[in-house]
């Protein structure tokens, strides 16, 4: 059975981030509090209209109380789901559902992360492995950094060609003002960055930022009256295929590719048609494989894909607008400002680094190492016939 | 050793309860045969004076896979494809499987 999914009922009509670099002083609910009414006020709300609430942190896996009582709100509607960053992504699937359903009328989706200043390193909340741990891997990069060798093996694909992800996303975050690095980053500069799992160096990673982001979610009917560029949830589908990287089926072929085959088809959309993609870039091997899952390129051709600019400014396919994970910000889970930057390239509010005329937009998370993988697609008031 | 389900004959990695996807419970314990292949490799950069290791994932010959480190050869010189064998050292306190290359 093919599965459903309620094209163009619902609508992201708010989209904010808050506090993207080094915030000290705030905690994570601080922080996603700040996101949430910042979101909120863009189309004139207040938490106490909000009555579905999805939000996961590192630092507390009850999350969705915490913050329900911190926002003063009693929702009928909550969510937790906690597979990664690619979270939110599901999350905003099952509240289209929901929604859909009538079990409640604004959802709010939530994040918040201090763990750059309160830790200065990823936060992990998950339990060694007994089978990996002895063999002392360098967890989440080791893993990406063997799926990267493997690529490479099997590809040809090349250190160079990694290289240009991180220029990209380097060439994107210079115009946005929001974004942790924006200092030219030249190859030169990331072929002679220090190694850390080969073939891996630091600016193969994304950064350890603090961060917040929130969105709001409705039914159309409304959305249209709040926000006449609201970005409609189109498609949405998940993946998930191991926890451990020693048990990913092939390390060159992730989730997304089904998850991507199912999204695409319930929004009834082909790659070519898509505007902007917003990936979960965690590190650069990444961007490769899920273009490569997403059918943008064919298998194997991610590396030469990328290679000249074509997913920099100005080339054929924008990719990672904001910046990225590698260069505009990385709190723990980035999901969801992979949401809100694909929301906002859609409002037509990303200023200097906005893309034009984006009626699709690709918003993609990724959960574990390369384990849970998640595709929306959003579209514009032109895709659902309310232009 | 490696786990076996006796109704289907494949062999199981990590140990669990039931086989994966049928939930079979007539495992086995069987040796293996030690013998497996690189199918990819990383090197752990460390600073100094610590030195770098090697982390790679091994398919064995009985067809599952496994996170482990290659040894006597240098981290950097462990390729996709080289055949490997196990042995069984003794690491922190406790036995550990570790591969090196069959020469």
């Amino acid at each position: 059975m093919q599965d459903a999914f309620p094209r163009g009922r619902t609508a992201i009509v708010a989209a904010a981030t808050f506090g993207i670099g080094t915030t000290p002083g705030f905690s994570s609910f601080d922080l996603a509090a700040h996101a949430s009414i910042k979101a909120l006020a863009q189309v004139g709300l207040q938490p106490k209209d909000v009555d579905g609430l999805a939000i996961v942190v590192m630092d507390e896996t009850l999350s969705t109380l915490n913050f329900a009582e911190y926002l003063g709100i009693q929702p009928r509607f909550m969510d937790n789901t906690r597979t990664g960053g690619s979270s939110f992504q599901i999350q905003a699937s099952i509240a289209a559902l929901a929604l859909e359903a009538g079990q409640c009328d604004v959802v709010l989706i939530a994040y918040g992360s201090d763990q750059r200043s309160a830790a200065g390193k990823l936060i992990s909340t998950s339990r060694p492995s007994p089978w990996e741990t002895p063999y002392k891997p360098l967890r989440p990069i080791s893993s990406y950094a063997l799926a990267a060798a493997r690529h490479m093996h099997q590809y040809g694909t090349t250190k160079r060609q990694l290289g240009e992800v991180a220029l990209a996303a380097r060439k994107w975050a210079r115009l946005n003002p929001e974004a942790t690095m924006r200092d030219e980053l030249t190859m030169e500069d990331y072929l002679a960055a220090r190694m850390v799992a080969d073939p891996f160096g630091i600016r193969d990673c994304c950064l350890v930022t603090d961060g917040a982001a929130a969105v709001v979610i409705m039914r159309a009917d409304r959305a249209r009256e709040l926000n006449p560029r609201a970005a409609y949830l189109l498609g949405a589908a998940h993946e998930t295929t191991h926890r451990e990287i020693a048990l990913m089926p092939d390390l060159t072929v992730t989730g997304t590719a089904a998850a991507a085959r199912r999204a695409f088809a319930q929004a009834r959309i082909e790659p070519p048609q898509v505007d902007v993609v917003e990936l979960y870039d965690a590190f650069t091997i990444n961007t490769i494989l899920f273009l490569e899952d997403m059918g943008f390129c064919p298998r194997g051709e991610g590396g030469r894909f990328v290679a000249d600019g074509a997913i920099a400014p100005g080339g054929v396919l924008p990719v990672n607008t904001n910046g990225g994970g590698l260069s505009c910000t990385h709190p723990g889970m980035y999901g969801l400002f992979t949401m809100v930057e694909a929301s906002q390239q859609i409002m037509g509010v990303c200023g200097e680094r906005q893309v034009a005329g984006v009626d699709i937009a690709v918003s993609h998370g990724n959960g574990g190492e390369l384990s849970s993988e998640a595709v929306l697609v959003l579209g514009s008031p032109n895709t659902v016939g309310h232009s | 050793m490696l786990q076996r389900c006796k109704s289907s004959g494949a062999f199981i990695f990590y140990p669990r309860v039931a086989a994966p996807g049928t939930g079979s419970t007539d495992l086995e314990w069987v040796q293996a045969s030690g013998l497996g292949t690189v199918y990819a490799t990383t090197v752990i950069r460390q600073r100094p004076p610590k030195a770098d290791y090697n982390l790679a994932l091994i398919d064995l010959a009985e067809g599952v896979r496994m996170m482990s480190r290659v040894e006597n050869a240098p981290p950097q010189s462990v390729r996709i494809g080289m055949r490997v064998k196990a042995k069984i050292i003794r690491e922190d306190g406790g036995p550990l499987v570790v591969f090196e290359p069959v020469m």
